[in-house]
């Protein structure tokens, strides 16, 4: 019979309990994909659309207050990304700098709290 | 007509050493290991078993990929007229061609690869439907032989040490989908873990090397849908 080896024993509602936060890590990162997915289109699409009438800060701002869909629509942009970027950042620390553990993982959880604070600030600003 | 050949000789300290090796028609990479240590150098060690491609014994890495070396013909690999051979990539090094495979079926274990039955001898057969589902997903990944070319082959296992890796996580998906089997929700548990199904980046270079052209990464998707659903519905 195979057995493993150098199984410790281990708090087993802690186990389920990091086993169930991996499984979310996962399940967020997806869903913040779909929903970059279509905000980067939409967006890629509204530069060029607007880059056609001459591209200048006055007509940005004039189109950010014309419409609260484009406020709405930057803030939920900034939510998503300021839950992707850090969990890819996560696996890119881990994987290729061997970086894991808990004091990562509170750097990253900045990195979010720094996206989110300033992409909704700066979304506040534009949209006056 | 001899050709020249490198294969490493050493531990993960050890080298790359050149030999001459002669030249025959339908020559593979196993026959040109076993001339070398047959009559150049006894000390090399390698491992092979049927010779036939069946089972896996032989896996190594040549010119850069893993493959079955009795199943690898020097026409298709050494074009250029170069042959490298070298252990697998991703587990520790005994000696020259030879790895210690104790991690690979660590993790085999590590991620509930083994059936859990739950009937007993006074029940009856189980019934399982051939055409159902479950059981295509499990018969198109079940005929892994733990040959070890897909953990060999997989960048993750490279990059993160307890990723379970491909055939580890590709045995629990068949036992996922196995309905005789109870082991369920530890299994899920088992393969959701930091180091589990959700590490695989869909690379699938495991799916391109398998010698016996299975999934692991079809297998791995299906593992994260599972995960998701059971996380969802708050059971796992």
């Amino acid at each position: 019979m195979i057995e493993a080896r150098g199984d410790a024993p281990i708090d087993a509602a802690a186990g389920a309990r990091a086993t169930r936060a991996a499984a979310w890590r996962f399940v967020l990162q997806r869903a913040s994909a779909a929903v970059l997915a279509v905000c980067v289109v939409v967006h890629l699409a509204s530069i060029i659309v607007a880059i056609r009438g001459g591209l200048s800060a006055e007509a940005i701002v004039a189109r950010m207050h014309a419409n609260p869909a484009w406020p709405a629509f930057y803030a939920v942009f900034v939510v998503a990304v300021a839950i992707h970027a850090p969990l890819g950042l996560r696996a890119i620390a881990d994987e290729w700098l061997g970086l894991r553990g808990k004091v990562t993982d509170i750097a990253l959880g900045l990195v979010a709290l720094l996206l989110l604070a300033g992409g909704l600030y700066a979304v506040a600003s534009l949209a006056g | 007509m001899t050709f020249p050949v490198r294969i490493w000789r050493g531990d993960a300290g050890g080298r790359f050493e050149r030999y001459e090796v002669p030249r025959h028609a339908s020559q593979t990479v196993l026959d040109v290991v076993t001339h070398v240590q047959r009559h150049v150098d006894p000390s090399l060690a390698y491992r092979y078993a049927c010779r036939v491609g069946m089972c896996g014994s032989c896996a190594m890495t040549v010119n850069g990929k893993a493959r079955w070396t009795c199943r690898t013909h020097v026409d298709t690999v050494a074009a250029g007229g170069t042959l490298e051979i070298a252990p697998l990539n991703n587990l520790p090094i005994v000696r020259d061609l030879v790895v210690d495979m104790t991690p690979f079926f660590d993790k085999w274990t590590a991620a509930k690869g083994a059936f859990v039955p739950t009937a007993t001898r006074r029940d009856d057969f189980a019934r399982v439907e051939p055409a159902s589902k479950e059981r295509r997903a499990i018969d198109t990944t079940i005929e892994c032989i733990g040959c070890g070319v897909c953990y060999a082959s997989c960048d993750v296992v490279g990059w993160k040490p307890d990723y379970l890796g491909p055939a580890a996580l590709n045995r629990a998906w068949t036992l996922v989908n196995d309905v005789r089997d109870g082991a369920g929700r530890s299994r899920l548990r088992a393969v959701a873990a930091d180091g589990g199904c959700q590490a695989c980046h869909t690379h699938q270079s495991c799916t391109e090397r398998c010698p016996k052209h299975l999934t692991p990464t079809a297998s791995i998707a299906g593992l994260k849908r599972r995960v998701a659903g059971a996380l969802l519905k708050g059971d796992l």
